[in-house]
């Protein structure tokens, strides 16, 4: 069990050996978004920008003119919703390179309540065009992720957590931002997961197994530009497809692989996911639980799609 | 400037003429190094325009100083033109940031400002805006940040022509104190006269030759300035394009 935001924190500090044109900025959040130790080793690398994220962005978008290749982190309610005309005039609409890393996404920030739970940052970051938008499920995976979108070109949006996730890659394991990874094959259904739902989606699968029920899971980290082909052959193996995502089932990776299957090929769904509703404060476990966000609720959506197929 | 908002038929021909006075200094004066003929020179000084919708007078000025053929000023806001409604970098060379909505350009430039300043660049930063502009909040964020970083190499420009689509500033929404605002928020803070070349000079100078500490100059100007019926009816050519006929007496007027 390890946190994603403390991989994203240490793959920046090695990225601050890596790569000289990489700075980082923060709005008065260093400590929980983890670009402390990035701050202590490369002072004059580091932006601390105060309360102030849409200026954080805006200002992310004019380092890089200059050549730099900027993190602007935050939570994921601020950094997308707060500064969302940010990322879209400043930072989209001229397509420059920089990496809106946001941490605290989900039902899963727990405590502090649904004022701070980003659960429509996935929509409204997916829907600005040019965005590439990232949801690693584990640290392992968002640990190469930063490295990965440190590398690539052009604007990002790297959605991390807050609490400790389960483990479900080994560490060194390999990321391609736009390559979604199959876990297991099956035949009957496809779960398609992203961020802590990857290891529910496993979880599910294998009580499905012990029923006869064949499921596939995929890894979808990266939601736009969604990989279409894994997607279609998933669809085309199988005679359903579950999402299963720390977000509304408005406009996610739910809503990203409707749109893809309604024109590829057509399939019948169900979407795991806040189910369009506000969340509450309380333990994330039990928040997830709660809201369906969990290997039960797949398995309920699995049910009831093979039952309706 | 006059000839191409008439064609296009929209456009904010008021803020833009007001306007044209700082931008001559900026470009003919020797203010803003720069090279046509390599638009991303490294050594170049960056010029934003936070109140994009002015373009017009920049993108004269872009192509008198040869970025693009003058031809390109007959199609501005047309499909498929290089010129947009507001500047838009990817489309029209020497546009150092897309803008338009208000508030974002300066927070972009003093991006710009903080990264150059990081890597021990001479280069500098001016932004532009509008002083209705300041009624959003996001200026006054840049603002802090950039007095906080003693970025020396940044400067704003406030065309403080009180006006704005609505009327004028003072009725629908006071800024001021504009210049106690700017010297509490941490700005080397100068007021001048922005068609007295003199004054223009003088501040830009004293801005670049100001330490640990970013410059605002205030410059008041006269929106439509030097076309008769323009500066008469203030903030009503906000955002209206001269007709024809309009053009024609805008152009005696400026004696173009």
């Amino acid at each position: 069990m390890r946190a994603t935001r403390d991989a994203f924190g240490k793959a920046l500090l090695e990225l601050g050996a890596e790569m000289p044109e990489v700075v980082a900025l923060t709005a008065d959040l260093g400590g929980s978004v983890k670009t402390d130790d990035f701050a202590k080793k490369y002072p004059s690398r580091f932006f601390q920008m105060g309360i102030a994220e849409a200026n954080m962005v805006d200002v992310a978008a004019g380092m890089s003119t200059a050549g730099k290749i900027p993190f602007a982190t935050t939570f994921a309610m601020f950094g997308t919703g707060r500064a969302w005309e940010s990322v879209r005039n400043t930072v989209g609409y001229p397509g420059l390179n920089v990496k809106v890393a946001c941490t605290h996404s989900g039902l899963s920030v727990g405590e502090d309540g649904a004022s701070h739970q980003a659960l429509e940052d996935v929509a409204i970051m997916r829907v600005i065009p040019g965005m590439t938008v990232v949801v690693p499920a584990d640290y392992a995976s968002a640990f190469a992720a930063t490295k990965a979108v440190a590398k690539h070109k052009g604007p990002v949006y790297l959605r991390l957590g807050r609490p400790k996730v389960k483990d479900v890659y080994k560490d060194g394991e390999p990321f391609q931002i736009g390559k979604a990874k199959i876990l297991r094959e099956g035949k009957d259904v496809a779960i398609v997961a992203n961020g802590p739902c990857v290891a529910f989606a496993i979880e599910a699968a294998e009580t499905l197994a012990k029923e006869g029920i064949s499921a596939a899971v995929a890894d979808f980290h990266t939601v736009k530009p969604l990989d279409t082909d894994t997607l279609v052959k998933l669809a085309t193996t199988c005679r359903a497809v579950v999402t299963a995502e720390e977000h509304n089932v408005i406009g996610g990776l739910g809503g990203a692989v409707a749109e893809a299957l309604a024109g590829l090929k057509p399939t019948p769904m169900r979407f795991v996911g806040t189910q369009d509703t506000f969340g509450e404060s309380g333990d994330p476990e039990l928040l997830w639980k709660k809201y369906g966000i969990d290997a039960a609720g797949i398995l309920k959506a699995v049910r009831e799609v093979l039952k309706a197929g | 400037m006059v000839k191409m908002l008439a064609r296009a038929g929209s456009g904010h021909p008021g803020g833009s003429l007001g306007m044209a006075d700082i931008f001559t200094a900026l470009y003919f004066g020797g203010f803003v190094r720069h090279d046509p003929k390599d638009p991303l020179w490294a050594g170049r000084d960056r010029v934003v325009l936070s109140n994009g919708h002015i373009c017009p007078i920049l993108y004269a000025v872009l192509a008198e100083r040869g970025f693009f053929p003058p031809q390109w000023l007959d199609d501005l806001r047309k499909i498929d033109a290089h010129l947009q409604g507001h500047p838009a970098m990817n489309k029209t060379p020497g546009v150092e940031l897309s803008t338009g909505s208000l508030g974002h350009g300066v927070c972009g430039a003093l991006g710009m400002a903080l990264a150059l300043h990081a890597d021990g660049k001479s280069n500098r930063v001016y932004a532009l805006l509008g002083d209705g502009e300041l009624q959003e909040g996001l200026p006054w964020e840049a603002f802090m940040a950039s007095a906080h970083y003693k970025a020396d190499n940044f400067c704003i420009i406030i065309d403080r022509n009180d006006a704005q689509i609505d009327g004028r500033t003072v009725d629908v929404m006071n800024i001021d104190p504009l210049d106690a605002k700017l010297r509490a928020f941490g700005f080397h803070t100068l007021t001048i006269d922005g068609h007295d070349f003199g004054q223009i000079f003088s501040a830009l100078n004293e801005a670049a030759a100001t330490r640990g500490k970013p410059t605002a100059i205030i410059a008041n100007t006269v929106m439509g300035k030097g076309v008769g019926f323009m500066e008469k009816d203030g903030y009503k050519w906000h955002g209206k394009t001269p007709n024809a006929e309009q053009a024609a007496v805008a152009l005696k007027d400026l004696g173009a």
